[in-house]
């Protein structure tokens, strides 16, 4: 035991490190900060080093080559003694880093933790928010497989509306003219060198900040933050109500931080690895890419911006939201604190998380999207074709033959890019059935050229049929005017 | 020279130092700056398009619409199946062809081809384009890509190299508006 502390002395005579470790160890922290809300920062850097730690073991067999990443992939799934689970840490790791920044970020915005004299640390933080989604997606992109093919296409097509500098922004980022190998070893050099530098020392600087502006304290409603007379009164807190980080808050971080890397583990074990899902090669087009779950509400937004709207929501899009959070200590960097009196940074975040969630929830079945195969295997329920004439019947085989189940359901099966077509005689007459199926709109395409007299009357005359029992189809006043049968019916 | 300068030996050769290393920088940053941006200035300088074989033209019935693929004319050494593009060929009639890229002109995703109900349709956000490539329905602001093709010797050449994509200045190339068929 003596020995060990003479080392050590021998060490820090040299090194002169204790007292310094020591200091940021015991400084003073209000004592209502140590609680399991103030966790999540400290959980956020242990799964950055647990990313870091797999990212380098998974960097000793990954070849960062477009013809081979693949394969060494697959080497590392499969034959590789626990490649396996290290893949599924590292992937795993990076959705809870996600998450946990996301957490992080919210509950500092609910304790009102960016207001004087922290604004620099939520820039800074901002960034950092930034850096994990760039990790993310560049992550996904190493996993050089189908999705991360046309995720890069996706990418790029995004970039390339920029207005003047769109195409070379585009050349720049794919390192050529199209997606391929040397677009492999930039977002490889981003992935593993430029980000996580740039990471390190953000986080360097971020947690400089905290230790040296002190962690915020408990929000308390009506104690307001004044610039002229916050510090004074921090400072009073910590040294009236505080106790040393160590040991009296830090017991929380660490077990939370076990508690995170175990969860990680255990979805790890339980789920195993992402992908690889298939080959990237651009002559396979059976394929539906979609992103990884934190880009899914992304891709869900993008169905459902109106053409016009595409190119501005996208460029200007993501600066507005950006440059709202970079601004906001600067526009509220003082006042009330607490949850309690902020009715509209509570509505904010509710309204974020819940516009973001359905998104992303929509994005796991894509109403949007055709279903490619619906013509061929999902058929018409029975209950649509019995008691039919021959003629209807004929249609229904021209509502397979021609695809219009892949974007319409019939008893729930089929596509839902359409509206389902279970009562549509009832909110449409025959003209206005035939006149639909023609002319499309309302975006439906119109299949005029595509469809023969004889098929369309077929295919009207089914649509008729499809209304539900006891109620009848809708039928046009004023044909029978129209036609001089008034009277007759 | 004036008396008053109180400048001494030593901060002159640090001004000297920090400059004759603003110098260096400069020079170093010449070479650097350009390897950067070498994948936008070599394009600039010979053009990443040339004009690549499909195959003969008998391989495209009239009337319809095949997938090709060609080898990109601008490949490195680990391109591997990157290298490899497809294309849609539709034979409108004698020499008359249209040849559309797979990605769609919405965000690149690829586009597959239905001859049953003569439409293409994206998997990704439901972009759906005629058999001439004009919008059908859904985001994309356009039509299809389409590549400048002509026909030599029996082969269908088309003038390739760049990803389509919507703000490419090419994109203006590979046509706004596919002409209706």
């Amino acid at each position: 035991m003596r020995l060990i502390a003479q080392i050590g002395e021998w060490f820090d005579r040299r090194l002169q490190l204790a007292a310094p470790i020591r200091e940021i160890a015991e400084h003073p922290v209000p004592k209502n900060t140590a609680s399991w809300w103030y966790v999540f920062g400290s959980a956020a850097l242990v799964v950055f080093l647990l990313q870091l730690v797999t990212g380098i073991m998974l960097a000793f067999v990954y070849v960062p080559s477009a013809s081979e990443a693949w394969n060494s992939l697959q080497s590392l799934n499969h034959d590789i003694t626990l490649g396996w689970f290290i893949r599924a840490l590292h992937g795993w790791g990076s959705n809870f880093m996600v998450a946990i920044v996301l957490i992080h970020m919210v509950q500092v915005l609910l304790f009102g933790a960016y207001k004087f004299p922290r604004e620099l640390t939520w820039v800074v933080g901002v960034f950092l928010l930034l850096m994990t989604m760039g990790m993310a997606f560049t992550g996904q992109v190493l996993r050089f497989d189908q999705d991360a093919y046309w995720g890069l296409g996706i990418g790029a097509s995004i970039a390339s509306r920029v207005p003047v500098l769109g195409s070379a922004i585009v050349k720049l980022m794919l390192g050529g003219p199209i997606i391929a190998g040397a677009t492999l070893s930039r977002f490889f050099a981003l992935h593993v060198f430029v980000i996580p530098g740039m990471l390190i020392a953000f986080v360097g600087v971020h947690l400089l900040m905290v230790l040296k502006l002190g962690i915020n304290e408990w929000p308390m409603p009506g104690r307001l933050v004044k610039k002229a007379t916050y510090e004074n009164e921090y400072r009073e807190l910590t040294h009236k109500d505080g106790a040393p980080f160590v040991p009296y808050a830090v017991w929380k971080d660490i077990f939370f931080a076990a508690f995170i890397l175990l969860a990680v583990a255990a979805c790890a074990i339980f789920f195993g690895p992402f992908g690889p899902t298939g080959q990237p090669d651009p002559t396979i087009l059976q394929t539906a890419p979609r992103p990884d779950y934190f880009f899914l509400w992304i891709y869900a937004v993008l169905s459902f911006l109106p053409p016009s709207m595409e190119t501005p929501a996208l460029i200007i899009g993501p600066v507005i939201v950006i440059g709202a959070l970079l601004l906001l200590p600067f526009l509220s960097g003082e006042g009330e604190k607490s949850w309690r009196r902020r009715p509209i940074a509570v509505l904010t975040i509710l309204l974020v998380a819940v516009t973001l969630a359905t998104f992303t929830h929509l994005a796991g079945y894509t109403p949007w999207s055709p279903h490619m195969n619906a013509w061929s295997s999902d058929p018409i329920p029975p209950r649509f074709l019995q008691h039919r004439t021959a003629l209807q019947r004929q249609g229904a085989l021209v509502f397979q033959a021609k695809q219009c189940h892949n974007c319409h359901a019939l008893g729930k099966e089929g596509g839902q890019r359409g509206p389902a077509l279970d009562s549509v005689a009832v909110q449409l007459t025959q003209d206005q059935l035939i006149r639909q199926v023609i002319q499309g709109g309302g975006n439906m395409p119109a299949y005029g050229k595509n469809l023969s007299p004889a098929e369309t009357t077929a295919l009207v005359a089914f649509l008729q049929t499809l209304h539900p029992a006891g109620q009848a189809p809708a039928r046009d006043a004023s044909r029978a005017i129209a036609l001089g049968k008034i009277g007759e019916n | 020279m004036s008396t008053d300068s109180t400048i001494s030996r030593r901060a002159l050769f640090m001004k000297i130092g920090i400059l004759f290393n603003g110098l260096v920088a400069t020079a170093l940053a010449v070479p650097i700056v350009r390897f950067l941006l070498a994948s936008i200035t070599r394009g600039r300088a010979n053009g990443y398009l040339s004009w690549v074989s499909l195959g003969s033209i008998s391989q495209f019935p009239e009337g319809e619409t095949r997938l090709a693929t060609f080898q990109n004319p601008y490949i490195t050494p680990t391109d591997g199946k990157t290298a490899d593009t497809a294309c849609w060929v539709r034979h409108v009639e004698g020499q008359q062809f249209q040849i559309f890229a797979i990605n769609c002109a919405h965000l690149g995703c690829p586009v597959r081809w239905f001859p049953q109900s003569g439409l293409f349709m994206c998997p990704c956000h439901g972009g759906a384009y005629y058999q001439d490539g004009s919008r059908a329905s859904g985001p994309p602001e356009r039509g299809l890509f389409e590549y400048p093709h002509t026909i030599r010797d029996g082969l269908v050449l088309i003038q390739a190299g760049e990803l389509p994509t919507p703000g490419s200045p090419t994109a203006s190339l590979f046509g706004k508006k596919p002409p209706c068929a």
